[in-house]
C-alpha cells in the first residue's frame, strides 16, 4: 500500500511536463499538403518523412500489395533524376534513407545532418508527382519483392500463420490481405496499375510531410513551399467505407507449414479509436493489452511462461491507431508436454478473468508507470517522433492524438477495463490460428553449385 | 572574409556538437573502468555494466554464457523473479541483458528523477551482485532456450548463421552461437553455471557505462554503488588467437524452403587493428553502404535477384567474421552466388574508384552526426570503446580517420585480410 502511493506521487509532477513539451508546429500550403514540424536540438540532425494516405487497406481485390510494389518503383527514377540517382545524391549527402508500407500509409524518409534538408525535399517533391515508371525497371523490381516475400512471409512459419489468420479472420475489411500481396496479384502487376495507383494517391494533398529535429519551424515551411508548394494538387476520390462485416461464431483455421514448434493465435474483433463508440473504449482496450503482455511483470509472462510454467512465448497485441477496426490478438507457444488447446484455453481464462474481476490499483499503476515512462524514453528518437506524428495524421487521428496518450492512459479505470474485457472479448467475435508444424529432415551434403573446391 | 568567418562559426558548432557526447573515464573504487556521457536534454539515464563473460568463455559446453545470463533477473536477493519484473516496472525502469561471443551485459534504463531511479537502481543493484540461481528458475530457463534453439532450426536463416560460424572458426571460441546447440543446454547443470559466475562476474572483469542526465558525482556514486558488493576476482585469460582456414568450402543443408540462403567469407579484422578504417571504408563500397555498394547494385538493382544482397565485417576482440550474404529463389541460387563472387573478385582486384571512394567517405563522415544523436547510439559507442580500449577520443577522430583512406590502402587491406581462396561458403535451401 505504501508503495503504490509513493508510486503514484513520484508520478504526479511528470504528468505537466508530459503535456506542455515538444510543440508541434502545423501548416497546410495552398495545395494541400500538410507540414508538421518538431524542433529538437539536441543534435545538429534532422529527419524528413513523407506520408501518403494510401496503404494495402486501400488495394481492391487482383491488385494487393501494389502500394508496396509503387513504395518499390519510387526509387526507380524521374526525368529529372534518373535510376539510382535519388539514392546516389542522398548517400552522398551523408543521409541515411529508406521507405515502408503498412495498411494504412506509404512513408518515405531520409535522416541527414540539418543543413541537407533542402536536397531531401528537391528529391522527394519530384517524385511526388514525376515518378518515370519503366516496363524494364519493372520487370527486374518484380522479381525482388519476389523474393522479399519468400523471405518474409513464405519460407517464415509464423508469418504465415498471421496472413492465414488475418484472411480468415477478417470477410470484407482489407485487413485481410497481406501488406506485400498475394503472390498471384505480384506476379500479374503491369506498368498500367502501377501508374494508375500513382496517379490516384500521390498527390500534395494527400500526403503529409513531417520533419523532426535540429531545424526551425519557420525555415522548414518556407522551404516546403519553394519544393513542394508548386506541386498541383490532385483529384482524390473518397475510400468507400469497407466496414468489416458482424462476426457471428468462433472462426479456426490450422496452418500447416515446416517448423518444429506448434503455436496459437487468438484474435477477438475490437474498434480503434477512430471506429470505437467512445474513445475511452480504445483506451482501454490498449490498457487491457498491456495488462497482459506489457513487460515481464505482465500477466502473461508472470502465470504462463514463470507460474505454471506451460508456454515458452507470450504475447498480447492491440493496435488503437489503425484506419479501420482491428483485432486484439494472444499468441502463445506450449512448452515442451503442453499442446496449442491447452494454451487457446489458459489465454481464453485470462479473459475471462478480466471479465469477472476488476483490476488491482496497484496493478494498473504500474501499467501507467510504464507508459509514462516509455513517452519520456521514447522522446530519445526523432525518428519515433516523426512516425507518431506522421501515423496519426495519415491514418486520419490527428497528430494531436500524441499529445493525449499519456493523459488519457491515466484516466482508464478498473471498470472500463472490465466492461471493454466484457463487450469485446467475446467467443463469437473470435478467430483461432493453429500452426501445425511439419517434419523438417536438415540435410547437409556438399554443394552441387561450384565443381571444384575453390569457389573462385 | 566573411565566407572564412561562417567556416569558422561552423567549426565551433561542430566541436560543441561533438563536445557534447564527451566520454568521461575514470577508475570505480573498485578498480573496474567506468565510461560515462552527460547528456542533459532528456530526464533519463542508462546504466550499464558489462562483463568479459560471452560465449567466448564457454569452453565446450556451448550455451552456458546465455544460459547464465537468463537466470539474471529472475530470484536475486530477497525477491522472486515476479517480484523483481514488478519492482522495475512500478517506477518505468526497463530491465536489459543478453551475451555475444565477448561481452555479458546488464542494463538499465529508468527516469532520472532521484526516488524512481533510487528504487529502479536498488532492483538492479541486487540483480547484478546477488542473483539467486535458484533451482527453479534454473529448470524454467533451461526449458525456454531449449525451445528457441528448436525454433532457430525453423528458419534456413538460422540454420545457416550457425552452419557458417562454425565452417569459419571450427573449434575456436567464436566457432558457436552464443545460444550453443541443443545437446549441448540439455547437459548444462547448475552448479556449472555457480561456477562461471564466480569467475567471471568479477570487478576485475567489468566495466561501467552511464549515459544520461546525471552529473559526474552522481555518476561515481552510481558506479562504485553497484559494484560495491561484487568480488575483485580476476581477469578473464586472454582469447586464443583465430587460425585462419587454409583453403575453402562449400556446404549445403537441405531445407525446405522456398529460397536458398547463402554466406559467404572468412575470419576478418579484430576491433583494435590498423586495418579496420581501410577495410570499413572499403567495405562500405563493396557491399556495406543503405541502398548503395556494388553488391546491392550487381545482384539487386541490375538483375533482381535478392531482396537483400550485402557485406560486413563484424569486428570483435579476435578477427570476427567477414560476410557476405544473400538469399534467392532456389533455382537461381548459382547464378546469384556467381554475381556476389565476381563483384568481390573485381572489388579486390581493381579496389574502388576515386568516385566511389569520396562518395563513400561523403556519406560516412556527412552522416557522423546521426551516429551518436541518442542516448541509446551514445550508450552503444561508450561500451564499444570502453571495453576494447578504444581512444576516448574515438568519435572525435571519427571522421578524420575515414577522410584519411586512400584507395591504394583499401586495395591493399582487402588483398592481405580477404581471400576467397580461403572462403567458407554455407548455403541452406531447397531445390
Amino acid at each position: 500500500m505504501r508503495m503504490k502511493l509513493a508510486a503514484a506521487l513520484l508520478l504526479t509532477p511528470f504528468w505537466g511536463a508530459q503535456a506542455a513539451s515538444g510543440d508541434v508546429h502545423e501548416q497546410t500550403l495552398s495545395n494541400g499538403l500538410k507540414v508538421l514540424v518538431k524542433e529538437d536540438h539536441r543534435s545538429p540532425v534532422a529527419v524528413s518523412q513523407v506520408w501518403y494516405k494510401v496503404g494495402s487497406s486501400y488495394e481492391p481485390q487482383g491488385i494487393t500489395g501494389i502500394s508496396h510494389m509503387l513504395e518499390h518503383m519510387m526509387f526507380k527514377g524521374t526525368q529529372a533524376f534518373p535510376a539510382g540517382e535519388f539514392s546516389r545524391i542522398i548517400a552522398e549527402n551523408g543521409g541515411q534513407e529508406n521507405a515502408f508500407t503498412g495498411d494504412d500509409y506509404t512513408a518515405y524518409f531520409q535522416t541527414v545532418e540539418k543543413s541537407r534538408l533542402e536536397i531531401c525535399f528537391k528529391l522527394e517533391a519530384d517524385r511526388m508527382r514525376n515518378l518515370d515508371l519503366r516496363a524494364d525497371e519493372l520487370t527486374k523490381e518484380l522479381q525482388v519483392v519476389t523474393e522479399e516475400r519468400r523471405m518474409r512471409t513464405d519460407d517464415q512459419p509464423h508469418a504465415k500463420l498471421l496472413e492465414q489468420f488475418n484472411a480468415v479472420a477478417f470477410v470484407n475489411s482489407p485487413y485481410r490481405n497481406p501488406v506485400i500481396g498475394w503472390p498471384n496479384d505480384i506476379a500479374n502487376y503491369t506498368v498500367a496499375d502501377l501508374q494508375a495507383w500513382y496517379q490516384k494517391w500521390y498527390a500534395p494533398n494527400n500526403a503529409t510531410l513531417v520533419v523532426v529535429g535540429d531545424v526551425s519551424a519557420d525555415a522548414v515551411f518556407e522551404l516546403a513551399k519553394r519544393y513542394f508548394g508548386v506541386l498541383p494538387s490532385g483529384e482524390i476520390t473518397p475510400l468507400k467505407p469497407a466496414l468489416e462485416a458482424p462476426q457471428s461464431g468462433v472462426k479456426k483455421v490450422t496452418v500447416k507449414a515446416p517448423a518444429k514448434l506448434p503455436s496459437v493465435l487468438l484474435g477477438y474483433k475490437t474498434p480503434v479509436l477512430k471506429t470505437a463508440e467512445s474513445e475511452k473504449e480504445a483506451y482501454a482496450l490498449e490498457v487491457l493489452a498491456a495488462l497482459l503482455d506489457g513487460g515481464e511483470s505482465a500477466r502473461l509472462p508472470a502465470r504462463l511462461v514463470r507460474g505454471r510454467e506451460i508456454a515458452v512465448s507470450v504475447g498480447a497485441g492491440y493496435d488503437l491507431s489503425s484506419r479501420l477496426s482491428s483485432v486484439l490478438t494472444l499468441d502463445a507457444t506450449p512448452a515442451q508436454g503442453r499442446n496449442v488447446y491447452e494454451l487457446e484455453q489458459a489465454l481464453k481464462e485470462q479473459v475471462d478473468l478480466l471479465r469477472d474481476e476488476l483490476v488491482g490499483d496497484e496493478e494498473l499503476q504500474r501499467i501507467k508507470a510504464q507508459v509514462l515512462a516509455k513517452d519520456i524514453y521514447q522522446k530519445d528518437s526523432n525518428f519515433y517522433q516523426a512516425m507518431e506524428l506522421g501515423m496519426l495524421e495519415t491514418v486520419g487521428l490527428g497528430w494531436r492524438k500524441a499529445d493525449e496518450y499519456v493523459d488519457r492512459i491515466h484516466r482508464v479505470t478498473p471498470e472500463q477495463v472490465r466492461d471493454a474485457a466484457r463487450k469485446y472479448l467475446r467467443e463469437d467475435n473470435l478467430t483461432v490460428a493453429y500452426l501445425d508444424p511439419q517434419p523438417i529432415t536438415e540435410a547437409p551434403k556438399p554443394a552441387k553449385f561450384t565443381g571444384g573446391h575453390h569457389a573462385f | 572574409m566573411r565566407f572564412s568567418f561562417l567556416a569558422m562559426l561552423a567549426l565551433l558548432v561542430c566541436q560543441q556538437a561533438s563536445a557534447a557526447a564527451r566520454i568521461e573515464h575514470w577508475l570505480a573504487a573498485s578498480g573496474a573502468r567506468v565510461y560515462f556521457v552527460n547528456t542533459p536534454a532528456l530526464p533519463m539515464l542508462d546504466v550499464r555494466v558489462v562483463f568479459d563473460a560471452g560465449s567466448a568463455r564457454d569452453g565446450d559446453q556451448y550455451g552456458l554464457a546465455a544460459l547464465t545470463m537468463a537466470l539474471f533477473g529472475d530470484s536475486s536477493g530477497p525477491w522472486t523473479a515476479d517480484q523483481v519484473a514488478e519492482q522495475f516496472e512500478a517506477v518505468g525502469a526497463v530491465f536489459g541483458n543478453g551475451v555475444s561471443e565477448d561481452m555479458a551485459w546488464l542494463s538499465l534504463r529508468s527516469l532520472n528523477e532521484n526516488a524512481l531511479f533510487d528504487k529502479a537502481f536498488a532492483t538492479f543493484k541486487q540483480v547484478v551482485a546477488h542473483p539467486a540461481f535458484a533451482a527453479a528458475d534454473f529448470q524454467r530457463e533451461k526449458n525456454l532456450m531449449l525451445a528457441s534453439l528448436q525454433q532457430r532450426q525453423e528458419t534456413p536463416g538460422a540454420v545457416a548463421s550457425e552452419a557458417y560460424r562454425k565452417a569459419l572458426y571450427r573449434d575456436h571460441p567464436y566457432g558457436h552461437l552464443s545460444e550453443g546447440r541443443p545437446e549441448t543446454v540439455a547437459a548444462l547443470e547448475l552448479p556449472q553455471l555457480q561456477d562461471f559466475y564466480r569467475r567471471f562476474y568479477t570487478t576485475a572483469n567489468a566495466i561501467v557505462v552511464i549515459v544520461g542526465d546525471a552529473d559526474r558525482r552522481r555518476a561515481e556514486r552510481i558506479a562504485d554503488d553497484l559494484l560495491a558488493d561484487l568480488p575483485r576476482g580476476e581477469k578473464a585469460p586472454e582469447l586464443p588467437e583465430v587460425v585462419l582456414p587454409v583453403a575453402s568450402s562449400e556446404s549445403h543443408v537441405d531445407f525446405p524452403s522456398s529460397q536458398t540462403h547463402v554466406l559467404s567469407g572468412m575470419p576478418g579484422v579484430a576491433r583494435k587493428e590498423a586495418d579496420y578504417f581501410p577495410l570499413y571504408v572499403g567495405n562500405h563500397i563493396l557491399g556495406g553502404g543503405n541502398l548503395v555498394s556494388r553488391l546491392f547494385n550487381e545482384v539487386r538493382e541490375k538483375r533482381g535477384l535478392a531482396y537483400s544482397a550485402s557485406s560486413q565485417f563484424n569486428p570483435m576482440y579476435r578477427p570476427g567474421p567477414f560476410t557476405m550474404g544473400l538469399q534467392t529463389r532456389n533455382d537461381q541460387t548459382k547464378q546469384a552466388v556467381e554475381v556476389m563472387n565476381s563483384t568481390l573478385r573485381d572489388f579486390i582486384a581493381s579496389g574502388p574508384s576515386d568516385a566511389e571512394l569520396q562518395a563513400a567517405k561523403r556519406n560516412i563522415t556527412g552522416g557522423f552526426a546521426m551516429r551518436v544523436d541518442t542516448n541509446g547510439k551514445l550508450l552503444e559507442y561508450a561500451t564499444m570503446i570502453g571495453f576494447y580500449q578504444q581512444p576516448l577520443d574515438y568519435l572525435d577522430t571519427f571522421s578524420a580517420k575515414v577522410e584519411a583512406v586512400s584507395a591504394a590502402e583499401i586495395g591493399d587491406a582487402f588483398r592481405r585480410r580477404v581471400k576467397p581462396e580461403l572462403f567458407q561458403t554455407v548455403t541452406v535451401g531447397g531445390g
